[in-house]
Order: C-alpha cells, then sequence, then structure tokens
C-alpha cells in the first residue's frame, strides 16, 4: 500500500519543545499552597516492625501530617497492575502501600510526610521512630525454595510461580544427539536508570476529584489510587506528563498512592520527587535469572533437544514476576525448530529489591543463554554462528514450543544473514594484545501483551470546521514517538498536513484510555484504534464527497487536504468544504474507536500450551569487539542490527529504538550491575552503577526489514522492547571469537574477562 | 542562614539574587528563577542533564554553589537561540531523532554548543569524548552524535550560519 506521510523520518513533535527545554516534566510543575512530601523507608531488608511512634515528627512545625500504614484506609490489594480483565490470583499480586508488621526489603516505604519545605519533610523522617526487631531474611532464590526457608511474605512457601513447556521426548532425544552443550548461565539485577527520576503532584480539585499529575507508563493505575482510599473510580484522575524514560520502570506504581493519600488528608496540594539514590530503593528492577541449559545436535548442526531450567529472583514482593515468567518460558527455546523440548521455569520470593518490568520482559534473559549454546554448538561442530543458526531457526509455517502458530512474518533467516553480512571481511588484530572477534546472535520477542488479558485500546478524532484535526488518545508517550505515530497515521488517512493535527494525550478523565506504554504494545494497539477511528470519520466524508461531487465513492482520493476524483483530478472539493456540508447536515464529524486485540483464556495449567502472544519481533545483532588480552578490557568496536518490523511508520523513530536499545543491552553485557548482598544495595548511585557513556558504544548501525506482515496498522511490528535482544549474547559470543573464554555470567567485566583468561591457561 | 547578594548574568539578563552560601546553582535556576528546562537528573555530577554553561564552559550546576558564579555569565537552554527561533543545533538535534524522552537534551545541547565553540570540526571520537559525561538512556548516542556532526559540517560550509 503506498503511503505518503505513514514510512517518512519526519522530526516528531515534541521533539521542538523538548529540545527548547520548555516541556513540563512532573517535577517541574508547582501549585500554589503545595506541599512536600518525603517518604520513610525501611532500614533492614528484613526485619519485623515492633513500633512506629510518629509522635515527635508531627510536633516539628512546619510537618502537616505523618501517615502510616494503619492511615491508609485499604493498605492490602490484589494489585491488577493496569489491566481491566480478571485473570484470578495466579497472575495477580499483592500491592501494599505502607509497610506493616514487616519489611521485606531495604527501602520499603514505611512512613509518610508532607510538610511545608522539602528540608522540614526530610528532617521530619529523622524524628519517626522506628523499632524493628531484625529477621534474618532470604537473599538467594534457589536458598529460598528450600522447605525450611524463611519466609519473605504472609503465604507458607516463597514460591510466586512455575510454568512448563513440554514439546517430544528429551530423554530419548539427547540419547540420540552427537553433541551435547550444558551450561549454567546468570544474569543479575539491573536498573532502568531512566533520566528522570520518579515525581508527581496531586491536589483534590473543586469538584473533591483526586487529581495526580505524574510520569508513569501506566495512567491506570488511578484504578489502583482509587481502591486504597476506598473511593469510585471516577472520583481519581491521573495526568500523565511526558515521561523522562521509562524502560518498564515506571510500569508499576510509584508515588501515586502516596501523593494521593497526602493530598486527601490535607487538603493541600502535594509534591513528591525522588533522588536518584531513593529512585534505586523505590522501583523494580529486571529480574536475575539462574539458567540451565542443555542442548543437543546432530553431527551436521541439527538441533535435536533443548531442556532448560529458569529460577527468577522475584524479589521482595510478586508484581509482574508470573507475567515475565511466562514470557522467558515462551522464549526459553528461542527462535529455533527443535523436535524435543522441556523448558520448567519458576519464579521465587526473596528479601532482594523487587524484582518486574523492564525493557525486555523475561524475552532477554534466555535469549543470551539459548544463543550463547548456539555459539558453543556451532564451535563443537565446526560452522560459523550464521549457518548453524541458518540450518535451524523457525520459518513461515512452523509453529512455536506451545503448539502456537505464527501468523505474519518469520524472518529470522533473513535478520541473520543482513546483519551478518553487514560485518564484511574481517580485519587483522589491531595490537599485540588486543585481539578482534565477531559474535552473532538472534532474538524474538512478542508485541502486545499477554493475549489471555484481553487487551484494548481507544482513541479519538475529531475534525474542525476549518479542516484542522484534534484528537485524544490516553497513551502516555516515553520518547519513543508513542504520539507521533498516531498523528502519522491521521495524517495519512486524512490527507491533513501534520502541524494542523493536535493530540492530547495522557488523561483518564478527558482521553480514551489507550492502555499501558509497556508490553511494545502502543503502536500495534493504539495505532490500530487510531486507523479505526480515522477511517470511520473518512467514511463519512466520503458519503458526504461523493454526493456533493457526483462521483463514486471507491473513486475519492484524500490528499493535500482536499477530497478529489481519482479519474478526474481537478474534480475536487477542500477538505473544508465536506466539512462544513456534514456539520450543517448534522453529520458526526468525531470517532472514538475500540481495537481489541485478540482474546484467549488465562492458562488453568502450569503446562503452557496454545495461543499466549498475538504476533513476534525477530531481529539479529551482529558485532565486532576488540578484547585488551593485558586487562580484559572488552570494546564493541562494531555493531550491525537487522530487524523485521514489518513496516517504519517513522524509521527515525524506529532506528532511534534499535540504537537505544542496542546501548541497553551493551550495559547489560559489560558494565551494568546492580549489586546486592545480602538484601544490601551495592549500587546506590550512578558512580557505582555504571550505564555506557557516548565514549563506551560504536554508532549502531540499523538494517530494517519491512515484510509489511506484522498486525499492527500498515503492517507494523512492535520494536520497541525486541531492539534489547541479541545484543548482549552477541558479544559475549564475540568475545568467546577474540579470545578463547565463553562468559557464562553478565555483566562481562574487565576483571572477569582476565580471570578467565587467566584460568583458561 | 544569611543570604548575599551575587550578581549574574543569566541567559544575556543581568540578575541579582539573594543566595544563602550553600544554595546550589541547580535549585537557584529551578526554584527561585523557574529555569526548569536544567534538570536533576543524580544530584552528584554523573548524568549531566544539569549542564549549563558558565562564561561558555559547561559545568554541572548541581555541583555549584551559587554564590560562586558571582559576576560571570551563565547560559541555560531557555538562552539557547531565542524565544522564537531555534538555534541551528536545536534544529539539528530535532531532524536527526537526537531527542527521545527529551531529559538529556538541554545539556547534550549546550555541551555540543560549548564543543564546537572549542573545536568547529570535531571528529566522532572528540564528539563522543567530549560528551561521556552527559548520560543518555534512550538514543544510544547515535543520533546525538550525527547531529552534532552534520552542526559541525554546515557551520563549516557557512560562516553565516555561525550561532550567536
Amino acid at each position: 500500500m503506498e503511503t505518503t506521510v505513514v514510512g517518512k523520518g519526519l522530526p516528531k513533535f515534541d521533539a521542538y519543545t523538548k529540545a527548547k527545554g520548555n516541556i513540563a516534566y512532573a517535577d517541574d510543575f508547582s501549585l500554589p499552597g503545595m506541599l512536600y512530601a518525603k517518604v520513610l523507608r525501611s532500614k533492614y531488608p528484613a526485619a519485623k516492625i515492633i513500633s512506629i511512634n510518629t509522635a515527635r515528627a508531627e510536633l516539628l512545625p512546619g510537618v502537616h501530617t505523618v501517615m502510616t500504614s494503619k492511615d491508609v484506609p485499604h493498605n492490602n490489594l490484589r494489585a491488577k497492575f493496569g489491566q481491566s480483565t480478571d485473570i484470578g490470583p495466579n497472575f495477580e499480586g499483592l500491592y501494599r502501600v505502607l509497610a506493616e508488621e514487616k519489611v521485606r526489603f531495604l527501602g520499603e516505604a514505611i512512613a509518610l510526610v508532607a510538610a511545608d519545605s522539602e528540608k522540614i519533610a526530610e528532617e521530619a523522617l529523622t524524628l519517626i521512630d522506628v523499632i524493628y526487631e531484625q529477621l534474618p531474611g532470604v537473599f538467594d532464590p534457589i536458598e529460598a525454595l528450600k522447605p525450611d526457608a524463611y519466609l519473605v511474605g504472609d503465604n507458607d512457601t516463597n514460591l510466586v510461580s512455575q510454568f512448563k513447556i513440554r514439546q517430544g521426548d528429551v530423554a530419548t532425544a539427547f540419547e540420540s544427539a552427537d553433541v551435547i552443550v550444558e551450561n549454567t548461565y546468570r544474569v543479575p539485577f539491573k536498573d532502568h536508570a531512566f533520566l528522570e527520576p520518579e515525581a508527581g503532584v496531586a491536589w483534590v480539585d473543586e469538584n473533591g476529584i483526586i487529581t495526580i499529575r505524574v510520569c508513569t507508563q501506566v495512567i491506570e493505575h488511578f484504578r489502583t489510587v482509587a481502591e486504597v482510599l476506598g473511593i469510585p473510580h471516577n472520583h481519581v484522575r491521573v495526568i500523565g506528563t511526558w515521561v523522562g524514560g521509562g524502560f518498564g520502570g515506571k510500569e508499576d506504581i510509584s508515588v501515586e498512592s502516596f501523593l494521593a493519600l497526602l493530598a486527601w488528608k490535607t487538603k493541600q496540594p502535594v509534591k513528591l520527587t525522588y533522588t536518584r539514590e531513593e529512585s534505586f530503593l523505590a522501583h523494580s528492577k529486571r529480574h536475575p535469572f539462574v539458567m540451565k541449559y542443555k542442548t543437543g545436535a546432530t553431527k551436521d548442526g541439527m538441533l535435536v533437544a533443548l531442556e532448560a531450567e529458569l529460577i527468577a529472583d522475584a524479589g521482595a514482593y510478586t508484581y509482574l514476576s508470573p507475567w515475565v515468567l511466562l514470557y522467558a518460558t515462551v522464549n526459553a527455546a528461542g527462535p529455533y525448530n527443535i523436535p524435543h523440548v522441556k523448558v520448567d521455569t519458576v519464579a521465587v520470593l526473596t528479601n532482594n529489591p523487587f524484582s518486574s518490568a523492564y525493557r525486555g520482559f523475561g524475552a532477554v534473559q534466555p535469549n543470551f543463554a539459548y544463543e550463547s549454546q548456539m555459539d558453543e554448538l556451532a564451535r563443537i561442530l565446526d560452522l560459523d554462528p550464521l549457518t548453524i543458526r541458518l540450518k535451524n531457526c523457525l520459518r513461515q509455517g512452523d509453529t512455536l514450543t506451545t503448539g502456537a502458530d505464527f501468523g505474519g512474518s518469520v524472518a529470522v533467516q533473513e535478520v541473520a544473514e543482513k546483519a551478518w553480512q553487514a560485518l564484511g571481511p574481517k580485519r587483522a588484530d589491531p595490537g599485540k594484545h588486543i585481539k578482534l572477534g565477531r559474535g552473532l546472535a538472534v532474538g524474538m520477542m512478542s508485541y502486545g501483551r499477554l493475549t489471555f488479558l484481553h487487551d484494548t485500546s481507544r482513541s479519538y478524532i475529531k475534525l474542525e470546521l476549518d479542516g484542522s484535526v484534534l484528537m485524544r488518545s490516553g497513551i502516555p508517550d516515553l520518547g519513543a514517538g508513542q504520539a507521533q505515530a498516531l498523528v502519522q497515521i491521521a495524517a495519512e488517512e486524512l490527507g491533513v498536513p501534520l502541524e494542523k493535527i493536535k493530540i492530547f494525550t495522557s488523561d483518564t478523565s478527558l482521553t480514551p484510555l489507550a492502555g499501558t506504554s509497556t508490553a511494545t504494545r502502543q503502536l500495534y494497539m493504539s495505532g490500530n484504534a487510531t486507523l479505526k477511528a480515522a477511517r470511520e470519520v473518512k467514511e463519512r466524508l466520503i458519503d458526504k464527497a461523493s454526493v456533493m461531487l457526483n462521483a463514486d465513492k471507491t473513486d475519492l482520493k484524500f490528499v493535500n487536504e482536499k477530497i478529489l476524483r481519482i479519474s478526474e483530478p481537478d474534480k475536487y472539493l477542500a477538505l473544508s468544504a465536506v466539512i462544513g456540508q456534514c456539520s450543517t447536515d448534522g453529520d458526526e464529524l468525531y470517532s472514538e474507536a475500540q481495537f481489541n486485540a485478540p482474546f484467549t483464556e488465562v492458562p488453568v495449567s502450569d503446562v503452557i500450551t496454545g495461543q499466549t502472544f498475538a504476533d513476534f519481533t525477530f531481529g539479529a545483532y551482529a558485532v565486532e569487539v576488540a578484547v585488551d588480552e593485558e586487562t580484559g578490557a572488552v570494546n564493541v568496536e562494531r555493531a550491525v542490527t537487522c530487524y523485521d518490523v514489518g513496516k517504519a511508520i517513522n524509521p527515525l523513530n524506529v532506528e532511534g529504538q534499535l540504537e537505544g536499545g542496542g546501548v541497553d543491552s551493551i550495559g547489560y553485557a559489560l558494565t551494568e550491575n546492580f549489586e546486592v548482598e545480602q538484601g544490601y544495595l551495592k549500587s546506590h548511585s550512578l558512580a557505582e552503577y555504571l550505564l555506557p557513556t557516548a565514549l563506551d558504544v560504536p554508532d549502531i548501525e540499523t538494517i530494517l526489514v519491512e515484510s509489511g506482515a506484522g498486525i499492527g496498522p500498515y503492517g507494523a511490528k512492535g520494536i520497541g522492547e525486541p531492539a534489547c535482544n541479541a545484543m548482549a549474547p552477541a558479544i559475549i559470543n564475540a568475545i568467546r571469537d577474540a579470545v578463547g573464554v565463553r562468559i557464562t555470567s553478565l555483566p562481562a567485566t574487565s576483571e572477569k574477562v582476565l580471570f578467565a583468561m587467566l584460568s583458561q591457561n | 542562614m544569611e543570604k548575599r547578594l551575587i550578581k549574574v548574568t543569566i541567559n544575556g539578563k543581568l540578575r541579582e539574587l539573594f543566595v544563602k552560601s550553600n544554595d546550589l546553582l541547580l535549585n537557584v535556576l529551578r526554584n527561585d528563577l523557574n529555569l526548569m528546562g536544567t534538570k536533576y537528573g543524580c544530584g552528584i555530577g554523573e548524568c549531566g542533564a544539569c549542564t549549563v554553561l558558565l562564561d561558555g564552559q559547561t559545568v554541572l550546576a548541581c555541583l555549584i554553589l551559587a554564590v560562586t558564579v558571582d559576576g560571570q555569565e551563565i547560559t541555560t537552554i531557555e538562552g539557547m537561540g531565542d524565544p522564537v527561533q531555534l538555534h541551528p543545533l536545536q534544529e539539528s538535534f530535532i531532524e536527526h531523532g537526537a531527542v527521545q524522552c527529551g531529559f538529556c537534551t538541554p545539556g547534550m545541547l549546550l555541551a555540543g554548543e560549548a564543543l564546537l565553540k572549542e573545536n568547529p570540526n570535531p571528529s566522532e571520537e572528540e564528539i563522543r569524548e567530549y560528551l561521556r559525561g552527559n548520560l543518555c538512556r534512550c538514543t544510544g548516542y547515535a543520533a546525538i552524535v550525527k547531529a552534532i556532526k552534520s552542526e559541525a559540517k554546515s557551520q563549516s560550509a557557512d560562516p553565516g550560519t555561525l550561532s550567536e
């Protein structure tokens, strides 16, 4: 299908205001008479709360209120995490606003203060007397599964959830394998380190509505806030700001309930902004996994069996762990045809920081493991990394290990070939102790939520009398161009220039709910809803124009604010003239459309079968690294990525997703280690937790494949999260190629690489 | 705490300010002057989101006491270009997709501007070196580096577009 606006790498409209420094992020907004909030957090990872005495804090001049769990009307909820479907207890978790009876992790919120200034609020925190009795806690998920383990929560087990994949008979299949590779892989906690710490302002408006202006990926948490307060859902309004980065870290509720409680109690506006240190303590992390993999192949390189055991550290509260674990389970075998597969996964509570969503959501961890396994197999069998993947990769018509069909396009072969070939001929090693190596990895990940969540999105388009267009969507924009994509779709359909379209976003009371900006779902879901709304409006205009022009409907086309006859292009009407006639005749000049994803049932067995996702995105990374044999330091010299994105609605933004996702995964592979020792953080700040800088990374070369076979608008697939796949294992495989060592735990710091080289010699 | 009077030129305008001796420049800019384009990202000089220009040099507003800038000139993002017109480097960032969430953008732009003043024709390596104190979590830096490189090229091609 020919498009004129869709498919163009146009600058997104919000970039202008952002470049001027004029966007009012969550912390940039204030109200007269506003109070400042602070949160008292647990000093211990595991302790009983004997008593909390707030009397001294309350007496401090300038303090308006101090609140603890007893002041929260509904402190313990079964959290629905932003979705509106009943999915049963296995996929819900406890949402506890403030700690009661015991604390489960270092930094768990215990009390809230609102005061005239931040300084007074901080001082008040020091005057709250908490008497703790320290408890042993448990900090290793494997220990936490033992029968006599310390119990983190209130249940009689630390097990959060477990899933299985059963395909064929692995035991017999391994007997027929010529080679078997077995390894145990480990990945650490990873912090999102979005540059904008959590922040918000709440107030009670003139109609008594609790209004929260906050940076979030999920404005639908307004329902949770209402349930915490015990008031109707429509008494809470969340206004989502432009978000200064999310990556899954602003998916769970953050400051919303705290602010609502304090504003509700004091009847004054309240602001709460986390420091970076508090942000590290307060939000989730990417799940650490221990992954035991056994992969068998014939001597000509055909995979025969894969057995994997994955243990995920859920940390102190469940949050999205069951969902992340399900993603890991479905993705555990990777984009390969393997006749016999056995996968067992568990997520376990510990007294570590809680784990939840992180861009890549359970697909990224096993990707590191299965792609390391493929590389080892290739080496044993003397095959090059591309050949072994082409022999085994999924192709059109193949099925997933759950038995589900892949719709759309399965372009594993194409992306692998293009990325690997783009590296070109090998270079000679640059210096005596610098060794170059190359690595390849492919990856798969779904876009759109788990299909049993029954996901929906709504979008609103209205034509103005002068031919301009007004859009409304609840879509939170995290910086990836979420809103811009919807505007480009409307411009494409209605033949209206981009500058004549204004979109209003992210307000639970005033914009149609578009669902969460998570799960790589917004372009797919809200893009389709917008397309539907635009086409409904367009249909009415065509009806009207066909009468006005006395033309057949199929002979009409929208171009440059005109509706013209395709057969006689000089016969046309100005769009505003058709709108005017519709208005005169009382026709509806707006549409609010809803898009529903395919629905499936909630799994009833822990053996996962059938469809769990609507579609998948496939991609590859090929990298060249330089390893310093004297220090173990690894530098990524080149990185080429190729993804089938279906259709690039805005290629500039798609490239931005690939480049950003790739660099995030360079951090995962080489530097980012959110270290936790017996529940205590060793990474307190960005001085200890090392993000890649501009100097640490190469220019990422991006190759886009456009199969047109996605289920998003115009055949688009989702790219936000899948973009984090493949980079980390490609780097680890390249290190193996350069210096002969197999790194099985991330990150591959220089010490780790150096010690691996020393112990090999 | 006693307040002291300082005179500072901020975005071309001379301002007389009463500041406490322990007030950070970042807080004075944001809270007293309502210049919200300068961002708090870490407070300890690790992220670069609060980068401003002090007499044309990049500094981190979260590490500087306001009293120490008495008599000096500060440029924040609000002083880049003019209220209507974008600075050519801002245009280049927008065109190259160098702005995603936008939170690092003010600091990146000011760092980029300082670099091009010091070194009108930097190599990719020199750009990356200069930006290493400014973290970005969205873009992977590629588009930012390209935007600065492209602006350097157009400046050297046409001296007439040199900023300010």
